[in-house]
């Protein structure tokens, strides 16, 4: 009788989940047409060629500069908001982006970034900021050196990375802000008021009281916010299309599937993917259980 | 922290604690109101644009709109509506997220049903297993995905993308239903169960009415969620005439990308929706995007 009930989801999970991930392994250890077996050429090539290995290191950067501003700036909008009356108001207008896809986020962020040669009238907001009070136009999702400098940083740190990931920030610092706000407001208002008694500066409940407490909640979000980063494609894929260097294993693996039709080296970066993701989403399942026993 | 009402209606000393108060919170509502006026400029410069012709929006910047003589229009809707296909992206997004949403609800909410109520051998384990699928990147799964739709003639069509989607997204919605099923009352089920009632008249007259406020949240999460995508409609969905928004947007984009009247016009309507349902249902919106992000 139960199996009549889990049928219809198992038959699911099984034909677009469990069989393509054990076929995908299979194909990443065969060449571009799947017609015979490479042994581990294709993840030597991926490893060792300089595009694979910029996109690897722009996805490192994604997970630590995302994912650190993304929670840093929740960290202090949960705090500062939480202490005025329109928070939910405030919280709102933060959180929004989350609702949009990443597609419309990269338009609107296309637009703030557009570049015009200098001397021309400038409609994008930054660089309209920027001639304003002096400075030359930048092409921000172009440009591989330092703004205003003629340095140019080793992969990822380059620029125009920086600008895709400041769009990232934007849609998930709402994300960070509502979860660490609740968990902010679990912190007994008691304990607070205790140390502020005793003395205590408002930096040092911050330091001392606050971000002890919430330290949990800032590793669930924290993990949360990494996995976006290793699978981020939209982004990238619709402000440069991963040209300048600023593809990540998920755009070149779409180009290696699409363009260059190498079923092999796809495979191979997503099996990358999955290995890199398995032991942060087991930190995640972890958390799911042991909540579920609290709750 | 907080200056009370009864300490201001204390006289001339309590009216000047409160000064003081205000005066000392100045900064922290500078911060907060600069920060979330901040946050909105970009999106405020896409809708300001979206109505301005294109002559202006090429030759100036869109904070300039707002000085006399206004000039704005709704040509850039009619046009990306009518000539771009986007009224019919429209509709090819909710044909994709509509039923996008439904099934993997139900299906999963059968097999949520199971999980928490019957019992089998090896239930847990099972249960474990396909939350567990949550780790799997969609990347993962597209080239054997997309041979086997190929093999049965569903690349390009609508339901070879609503079976993905519906895959993709099954381990969380069981995973969030089964917990949900799990703590409804026992006694409840068991008195429909004495009464005679069938599995599946407890499950559609009891389980489902009981577990409204789950099934909103899930559900608005799982439509974002397939409404927002663009990589497997990208990937499976390759016929232009069936494309949601996100991939005519995108399409837009590399071929128009200066055309910033259209795009942002364009771009305007696909978060049109999300919008809505973010002002409407913001109290499940926020815990279903809150749950589900989560999701690998």
């Amino acid at each position: 009788m139960h199996w009549l009930w889990l049928l219809p989801a198992l038959v699911f999970v099984v034909v677009f989940l469990v069989y393509p991930v054990v076929d995908t392994i299979r194909l990443s250890f065969m060449n571009a047409n799947s017609t015979a077996y490479v042994g581990f050429d294709n993840y030597a090539h991926t490893l060792t060629n300089s595009i694979t290995q910029h996109a690897l290191l722009n996805n490192v950067l994604w997970l630590t500069l995302f994912t650190f501003l993304a929670v840093g700036l929740g960290v202090i909008l949960a705090v500062l908001t939480g202490r005025v009356r329109y928070e939910s108001a405030a919280k709102a207008f933060i959180f929004i982006p989350m609702a949009i896809s990443f597609v419309a986020a990269a338009v609107i962020w296309k637009f703030v970034y557009a570049y015009r040669p200098e001397g021309f009238t400038q409609i994008g907001l930054l660089n309209a900021a920027g001639t304003n009070l002096g400075l030359p136009p930048i092409a921000w999702l172009v440009d591989q050196k330092l703004p205003y400098t003629a340095l140019t940083l080793p992969t990822p740190l380059h620029t125009n990375n920086f600008a895709l990931v400041a769009v990232g920030v934007w849609m998930w610092t709402g994300f960070a802000m509502v979860i660490l706000s609740a968990g902010l407001k679990g912190i007994p208002s008691e304990v607070i008021e205790a140390a502020r008694v005793d003395g205590a500066s408002e930096w040092q409940v911050f330091r001392r009281i606050i971000l002890p407490i919430l330290a949990p909640t800032i590793a669930v979000v924290a993990t949360t916010l990494i996995i976006q980063a290793l699978k981020k494609f939209d982004i990238v894929w619709v402000m440069t299309a991963g040209n300048y260097n600023t593809d990540v294993v998920a755009t070149l693996m779409y180009k290696e599937m699409f363009n260059y039709r190498d079923f092999g080296i796809a495979g191979a970066l997503a099996v990358i993917l999955l290995l890199a993701i398995i032991p942060i989403m087991l930190v995640n399942i972890r958390r799911f259980r042991s909540q579920e026993e609290s709750g | 922290m907080n200056i009370r009402g009864t300490q201001s209606s204390a006289g001339p000393q309590g009216f000047m604690a409160t000064l003081k108060g205000l005066v000392s919170r100045l900064p922290l509502h500078a911060v907060i109101i600069i920060v979330a006026l901040l946050w909105m400029t970009p999106a405020f410069g896409l809708l300001v644009s979206s109505f301005r012709p294109s002559t202006a929006v090429s030759s100036t910047g869109w904070w300039t709109a707002f000085q006399t003589p206004f000039d704005f229009t709704l040509q850039n809707y009619s046009s990306v509506l009518s000539q771009n296909g986007m009224a019919r992206s429209f509709v090819n997004s909710l044909i994709i997220s509509i039923p996008g949403t439904i099934i993997p609800i139900l299906v999963a909410g059968f097999a949520a049903f199971a999980f928490a109520w019957m019992k089998f051998r090896g239930r847990d384990i099972l249960f474990m297993f396909v939350v567990a699928l949550l780790v799997v990147p969609i990347q993962m799964t597209l080239i054997p995905v997309l041979r086997l739709l190929t093999n049965i003639n569903l690349v390009g069509s609508f339901p070879g993308i609503w079976l993905a989607h519906t895959a993709y997204g099954l381990p969380f919605c069981v995973f969030l239903l089964r917990n949900f099923f799990a703590q409804l009352p026992k006694e409840l089920l068991e008195s429909a169960y004495l009464d005679g009632a069938s599995n599946l008249r407890v499950f559609f007259r009891l389980v489902l009415p009981l577990s409204v406020p789950a099934v909103a949240s899930l559900a608005i999460f799982q439509f974002l969620w397939v409404w927002n995508d663009l990589l497997v409609a990208l990937v499976y969905l390759q016929d232009p005439a069936k494309a949601p928004m996100t991939v005519t947007i995108n399409n837009l984009v590399s071929s128009f990308g200066t055309q910033w009247q259209l795009l942002t016009a364009a771009a305007f309507i696909s978060m049109i929706l999300p919008l809505v349902i973010f002002l409407a249902l913001q109290r499940y919106f926020v815990e279903g995007i809150t749950a589900g992000a989560v999701k690998g």
